[in-house]
């Protein structure tokens, strides 16, 4: 199982008077599951007896180094190939594909080519493996 | 094969019933398709202005960004399903919906500096402060420069416009990190990382199209030639300096193309009649059903 607080998108869960308050962050400006994940927080706090509240924090901006160790595992498993460190620094413009050494989730080989550094999601890149043929999704460092 | 009509009085119940399961709990609406409220995207964020930001100038500046991010989301966005193929369909989709994402949280953040920015709605419509500034106004009042309205023309133009907008838009991102608004300063950095990806994007494709063929070359050139004039407004909007030109001049230089003539700011303060058609089409459902219902 895959968590919120796996991906890195749980900033803050207190109480207050009104109930629990939960703090969500974005991971791209337009992830349109942010409603969802709203909603689905809102929801079991409310199967434990909870009344939620959850709220939004844009700092500081979610980096995929924000997913743990268990959310990697989870996404490994899943198929996903998971996030190298987020680049640091200034920001440097690169015309040349982006290098990462990647292994299939599949087959494990590490003949993998780039097909689109955007994917079906705004968080994942395509990739494809030379060796089995099969595509996979890359989640983007940022 | 027909199959039964679901009872929800048998044991087995119908599929829906689980819709209703939690329909006690009061203000719990997330069993309906979108809910039957929005989610604030800066819910629960502090807005208040600082005392040393002028409110008003605040929420104008955050329409600039906020409007251009938006159209040009939704110029990009005429790219699905027309684009040379499904990858570059799908990285133009999701570059849009970046800007867009970029858009809400902008538009959101100039109505709460200064509510007087937001249009007022038809009685009863339920729509959110950034759906208002979005879909209810005239295109006189948007902050755009004019440099996003035009149409896309071919694929290599709207490459020609993505790389300078992105550019400029990521140096003036990257400085409004340190701005004395806090929640523009949050906005901004995030924003930072997603057109790190766009400048990247589009910075290759010039490049490929450049040194691809002759007509692709020509294309590039053409469309270059097409989306200069306006990029002075661009650049004076956002206030941003050298810093641009060493980026343009590095992609200019690697692709063999020669920088355009330094153009002059193309005169008038207006939009073009473009933009009335964009929002035509963007606003004409958003218009017709103001309650959200039909």
């Amino acid at each position: 199982m895959l968590t919120l607080a796996d991906l890195g998108v749980l900033r803050e869960v207190r109480e207050d008077a009104d109930g629990v308050v939960v703090t969500i962050t974005p991971t791209y400006s337009g992830c349109p599951a942010m409603a969802t994940m709203r909603d689905d927080l809102v929801h079991r706090l409310a199967d434990a007896g909870y009344a939620a509240r959850v709220e939004v924090s844009l700092t500081p901006a979610w980096s995929s180094d924000d997913i743990t160790a268990h959310g990697r595992a989870a996404l490994r498993e899943h198929g996903l190939s998971v996030p190298g460190p987020a680049p640091q620094g200034p920001v440097t413009l690169n015309l040349l594909p982006t290098r990462r050494a990647l292994t299939c989730p599949r087959c494990g080989s590490a003949e993998v080519s780039l097909t689109s550094e955007f994917g079906p999601t705004a968080c994942k890149a395509l990739y494809r493996c030379i060796d089995c043929l099969e595509p996979f999704e890359h989640i983007k460092e940022i | 094969m027909a199959h039964p009509t679901p009872d929800p009085n048998d044991d087995g119940g119908s599929v829906y019933d689980g819709l209703l399961e939690h329909h006690e709990v009061a203000g719990d609406d997330s069993q309906w398709a979108f809910g039957t409220d929005f989610e604030d995207p800066l819910a629960g964020m502090d807005t208040t202005v600082p005392d040393d930001v002028d409110a008003a100038e605040l929420a104008t500046y955050c329409l600039l960004l906020g409007d251009d991010a938006l159209v040009l989301s939704q110029r990009l966005a005429e790219w699905s399903s027309n684009a040379p193929d499904l990858e570059e369909d799908i990285a133009l989709s999701n570059i849009a919906l970046d800007l867009l994402g970029q858009a809400r949280l902008l538009l959101a953040r100039a109505a709460a500096a200064d509510p007087a920015v937001v249009p007022a709605l038809p009685e009863g419509s339920p729509a959110p402060v950034e759906d208002a500034l979005a879909f209810f106004r005239d295109a006189a009042d948007f902050r755009c420069t004019r440099f996003v309205e035009g149409p896309n023309g071919d694929f290599a133009q709207t490459i020609a416009r993505l790389l300078l907008f992105a550019t400029v838009r990521l140096a003036a991102f990257e400085r409004l990190g340190d701005h004395a608004d806090p929640v523009l300063a949050a906005i901004a950095a995030k924003g930072v990382k997603e057109l790190t990806y766009h400048r990247d994007f589009a910075g290759r494709w010039f490049l490929t199209l450049a040194q691809g063929t002759e007509e692709s070359r020509r294309r590039l050139l053409a469309g270059l030639a097409q989306v200069w004039p306006l990029y002075p407004e661009l650049a004076e909007a956002y206030d941003v300096g050298p810093e641009v030109d060493v980026v343009l001049d590095q992609v200019f230089a690697v692709s063999g193309v020669e920088r355009p003539e330094a153009g002059r700011r193309v005169g008038g303060e207006h939009h073009t009649e473009a933009l009335s058609r964009l929002l035509a089409e963007m606003q004409s459902v958003a218009r017709a059903h103001p309650l959200g219902v039909w």
